[in-house]
């Protein structure tokens, strides 16, 4: 029988409204799974076990009395930790707020609850999800599960690594400047981020306002979807959440490719991409190609531009959302003479290295005399990228791409440089500055025997059509491999 | 073009109290970054209009609806240093008003 | 030696002032505006600038100032922004302040004042919307930030809605400007969107003072006082500043751009040394937040949703024969104002009606302690009043009385001046009997009127009214006596 840990979500789901598996065994399954890996993957920064248990018990009280709380009725998921959970620790992976508790939960964990979900913990990230392989965590690194000398990816690395190695049946992530799909790609399960405004930012630590997306990790595309549904919604504690009715999500999944414009971006196929992926993501566009899509090349000139716009753009922001870290009202405060030099101290001590840099970045970017040349120059690079998305959409239905330009790094093979890793950004970055969807889908493994991510693109608004691409890729490349470390029994001394 | 940044200026307006070495790597670092991101002024943008904001939307508002506040001992909790039901800080330097020179 | 006194001399001045909406929430988040609440109570992670938390606009709050832009005649524009405006200081809970900048809500608008020398038309340069920040105890002797060993912070405030009114820099004189300021305070209360007590914060002015010699187009170098919460001190604090910089000048001296606080205990500004050498506030659009998108028909409704204003109603009153006081205190009140509204409307006379208004009125209400719209006191009083007196029922004296008695809430006033038995005597009969019986015991008075001399009319009226407990109408007595004492001649 199949541990209920490597179960979808679908099949649990299944299995639980069935009775043929209780939502305290596939919560014990999934405890195990992370009491199993752990100490190999930091996936979590914090497990609430009580808190969970509870949430089975009533799942399975719901179950025995014939109710339905939702789809994802005793499903254990994990939530990133920049996303505030009432009472439970969130730190969003800083020193600066180590031992925080927020009085409040976020919209998207209170729309979990409501559906019956079953939180298990919080998982790892880079701090104040700045970076792209969950080393710039405060609390230490995650590894990657099909590899644990290298990254998962980042910066919502942790949930990635979950969902991959089976501690959690699916989760939810950030996705600034490319956080859900890299570590999707890099971890070789599914993960999306939604049109900006589809999922409440409310509750969301902020890292870049105009670019932070909430979306979902799973182990397959549709229940990717189904998470992303549970989430989705109109909320009037964000006023840049979607005010119009919520678009069809998973009304595509088994509508095929037939006659779908696909359009394959130039710009994202050239010498800065590892030639395995490159192979690996044109296969898939001849499966594509042979199920039926109509395949066209298309060129994106701005997005040689994106990702010094991007670096501009979201540290201004960030400098900001920042601010309000000082040491006055919560979090870690470095006692001072006066409250300027508390402030000063209190944010230097809490703020790991790449978090001031980026501070540092964006107050120089906004700072006197400068905001024309770098903020609103970069501004307008955005126009630009926008432009070209919606010159691309009239000639495709869906733009596809490699998720992210190489497969999983070593640990430390990138963070000499922060030039060299804000590259692993290239492909993910044109979407956030846009504001419109995107999905990463495993497709294969390279020689080393790690994950190969396929991105797909759409319009703002249209995760219907993302999503049957996505599913259509699913069926057609039938990558069913898992990361070692969920299939072996490893047993703690 | 090598980017001239006065980075203690840039740190004490962020807040932020580095040591005399971390302002210099975090100087030469924003350098580096920098003359990178100054790639973004080669694309000829004239008559472009900037993009704050990619959603299309305007006059997002809630109505005049008090929703409650918070428990005031859940509040301090978190609170680094706290006096009885304010929040303690050190003495604000800010503003100071000199002897009279009128 | 006042400002106006320096004839050589021209005060530049032009003043921000800050008006809390008293909206039912905040400006961004659900928590109440309530001034006086226990410490840290109205506050939410919205306001306090929780790690998460997201800002909403209040939409009476936008309305609010749309309707006091839309009173100053400004042009309500059909796209703005919020933006951030970033500095660290403990009581701004988010270190940026919500706020706009070069997108403002209301532009290029005007407000006329008067003062007792002049009038004038201010320009109204923008008005935009922000947030209130929290409030800092300094502790430690003297409770003076310098000497301060720590600070309380209390974010009941933070987040409440601040209007910001920017005059252009058209003020010339310390008495136009407290002008100004109270205008702009009858302003904000006629619309109802805010009390604008400047004891209690919820209205507060920063002005820009420069001085230049008579004549010159260029302006001075300027100096701002911040935080003035009184017209009073408005007025002393620019007077001051104003004769400040002349004698800097006169003294071959220049004035230094700079900030400075006046003290209202010794009547000084003084200056204050900023810890910033210089303010970078690094202005940039609010991501959390979309545009503001005012269209015809929204601004149509403000327009047409707005009262008559201060001004409109002084020249009504004016119109209706008022003098400058009596209309000034219509048009403060707005309560006082409306119950004169009504009983001119029902038929009563204004100048009369206004005097008892200002007169009696007032005057009781100040000595309980009460708004007039507390008091028994309504127009159909008041109307019943005046007929009382100009149909001769009463006398002004007793007019008086019966008010006091309609005030303390014993009913209408023929009731009361019958209860109170102050009606006057319209029987001629009862009157013509007792001036007969007065005159037969004063022989001798009347022979000198007979001989031409009239001085015992006033002791025989006044031997009539104690005769007649004072409720005959003595001026009919007077003439009474007048003819009686010609006619036997």
């Amino acid at each position: 029988m199949t541990d209920p840990a490597d179960l979808t979500l679908g099949e649990a789901a299944a299995e639980l409204r069935s009775g043929s598996l209780s939502a305290r065994e596939l919560l014990d399954a999934v405890t195990a799974r992370a009491a199993n890996t752990e100490a190999q993957l930091h996936a979590f920064l914090t497990l609430d076990r009580d808190g969970a248990r509870t949430a089975a018990e009533a799942a399975d009280t719901a179950i025995a009395a014939g109710e339905d709380l939702g789809p994802l009725m005793g499903i254990p998921i994990a939530v990133k930790d920049n996303m505030c959970t009432r009472g439970i620790e969130t730190t969003a992976g800083s020193k600066i707020l180590s031992g925080y508790e927020p009085p409040y939960d976020a919209t998207v964990v209170s729309r979990l609850r409501d559906a019956g979900a079953v939180i298990v913990g919080k998982t790892n990230l880079d701090e104040f999800a700045m970076g792209s392989s969950t080393e710039n965590s405060a609390y230490g690194p995650t590894h990657n599960p099909w590899d644990t000398d290298r990254v998962p990816g980042g910066s919502s690395g942790g949930s990635a690594a979950s969902v991959a190695v089976g501690s959690s049946i699916a989760a939810l992530g950030s996705d600034t400047g490319g956080s859900i799909r890299q570590p999707a790609s890099l971890c070789g399960i599914v993960g999306a981020k939604p049109t900006y405004g589809l999922v409440s930012r409310y509750g969301l630590i902020a890292f870049a306002s105009s670019l932070d997306q909430i979306g979902p990790f799973a182990r397959n595309v549709g229940d990717t979807a189904t998470l992303l549904e549970v989430v989705a919604g109109f909320d009037i504690r964000d006023a840049t959440s979607f005010r119009g009715a919520r678009p069809d999500i998973a009304g595509g999944l088994t509508a095929g490719v037939a006659g779908v414009r696909v359009g394959m971006v130039k710009e994202l196929m050239g010498d800065a991409i590892a030639p395995p992926v490159r192979a690996a993501v044109q296969r898939t566009i001849d499966l594509l190609d042979d199920a039926g899509a109509e395949i066209v090349e298309i060129s994106m000139p701005s997005f040689d531009y994106a990702l010094s716009a991007y670096y501009l753009i979201a540290p201004a922001e960030c400098s900001a959302n920042l601010a309000r870290f000082d040491g006055v009202r919560y979090g870690l405060r470095v006692d001072g003479e006066t409250t300027e030099t508390m402030m000063g101290r209190s944010r230097a001590a809490g703020f790991g290295p790449e978090v001031s840099r980026r501070i540092l970045l964006g107050t120089y970017a906004l700072s006197a005399g400068y905001y024309d040349a770098f903020y609103g120059q970069a501004q307008r690079v955005r126009t630009l990228v926008r432009r070209d998305f919606a010159a691309a959409y009239e000639q495709a239905d869906v733009l596809v791409s490699p998720t992210a330009p190489s497969t999983a790094f070593p640990i430390g093979a990138k963070t000499a440089d922060p030039l060299e890793m804000y590259y692993q950004d290239i492909c993910t970055i044109p979407l956030n500055l846009a504001g419109d969807p995107g999905m990463s889908v495993p497709v294969a493994l390279d020689d080393d025997g790690l994950p190969i991510g396929f991105q797909v693109m759409a319009p703002a608004l249209g995760e219907k059509v993302m999503f049957q691409v996505g599913a259509e890729v699913e069926r057609l490349v039938a990558f069913d491999s898992r990361p070692a470390l969920a299939t072996s029994e490893v047993t703690l001394p | 073009m090598p980017v001239d940044i006065d980075i203690a200026k840039v740190a004490k307006l962020a807040r932020l109290e580095l040591s005399a070495e971390e302002l210099e790597r975090y100087g030469a670092q924003l350098g580096d970054i920098l003359e990178h991101a100054e790639r973004v002024q080669a694309l000829p943008t004239e008559g472009v209009p900037p993009t704050s904001h990619p959603l299309p939307m305007t006059n997002a508002f809630r109505s005049d609806e008090v929703t409650g506040s918070l428990d005031r001992d859940d509040v301090l909790a978190a609170a680094p240093d706290a006096d009885g039901p304010y929040f303690r800080v050190p003495k604000i330097l800010g503003e100071e008003v000199e002897g009279d020179n009128g | 030696m006042t400002d106006e006194a320096r004839v050589d001399w021209e005060a530049v001045i032009g003043i921000e002032t800050h008006v809390e909406l008293q909206t039912a929430s905040k400006m961004f988040c659900g928590c109440p505006v309530s001034f006086g609440a226990p410490p840290n109570t109205t506050v939410c992670p919205v306001c306090l600038g929780l790690p998460g938390a997201l800002p909403v606009p209040n939409e009476a709050a936008i309305e609010g100032i749309l309707r006091i832009g839309a009173a100053f005649g400004c042009e309500l524009v059909s796209y703005s922004e919020f933006h951030r405006k970033n500095y660290f200081y403990p009581d701004l809970p988010k270190n940026y302040q919500i706020s706009q900048y070069d997108l403002p809500l209301c532009v290029n608008g005007s407000v006329e004042i008067e003062t007792d020398e002049s009038s004038s038309t201010i320009g109204i340069t923008r008005v935009h919307m922000e947030e209130d920040t929290g409030k800092s105890l300094h502790v430690g002797e003297g409770g003076r930030i310098a000497d301060a060993d720590h600070s309380l912070l209390d974010f009941n405030r933070s987040g409440v809605p601040l209007v910001e009114i920017v005059s252009e820099p058209d003020i010339r004189s310390a008495a136009e400007a407290r002008a100004y300021g109270s205008e702009i305070q009858r302003i904000v209360r006629s619309l109802g969107v805010s009390d604008a007590r400047l004891e209690e914060g919820s209205m507060r002015f920063d002005a820009n003072i420069s001085v230049r010699r008579r004549g010159d187009e260029e302006f001075g170098t300027r100096t701002e006082v911040k935080n003035v919460n009184s017209l009073r001190s408005l007025q002393g604090a620019i007077a001051f500043e104003i004769e400040r910089q002349v004698r800097v000048l006169e003294g071959g001296g220049s004035v230094v751009q700079e900030t400075r606080h006046w003290n209202e205990a010794t009547g000084v500004t003084a200056s204050m040394r900023s810890k910033e050498e210089s303010e970078d506030y690094r202005y940039f659009q609010e991501p959390d937040l979309v545009p503001l998108e005012v269209d015809d028909a929204w601004r149509e409704r403000i327009v047409a949703s707005l009262p008559e204003l201060p001004s409109a109603r002084r020249s009504r009153y004016r119109a209706l024969g008022l003098d400058m006081i009596n209309a000034g205190l219509l048009v403060d009140d707005a309560a006082l104002g409306s119950l004169f509204d009504d009983a001119v409307a029902a038929g009563a006379d204004p100048a009369a009606t206004a005097n008892r208004l200002t007169g009696e009125v007032v005057a009781y209400t100040r000595r309980e302690g009460v708004g007039v719209s507390e008091t028994a006191l309504t127009a159909d009083h008041l109307v019943e009043l005046g007929t009382m007196v100009t149909e001769g029922d009463l006398s002004a004296t007793a007019a008086k009385d019966v008010l006091a008695g309609v005030l303390a809430g014993e009913g209408m006033p023929r009731a009361v001046a019958e209860q109170r038995d102050l009606l006057q005597i319209s029987d001629l009969g009862v009157i013509e009997a007792a001036v007969e019986s007065v005159l037969a015991e004063h022989a001798e008075a009347v022979e000198r009127m007979q001989g031409g001399d009239m001085k015992p009319v006033g002791f025989l009226v006044g031997q009539v009214m104690r005769a007649t407990g004072g409720k005959a109408d003595p001026k009919a007595v007077s003439e009474l006596i007048r003819s009686r004492a010609s006619s036997e001649t």
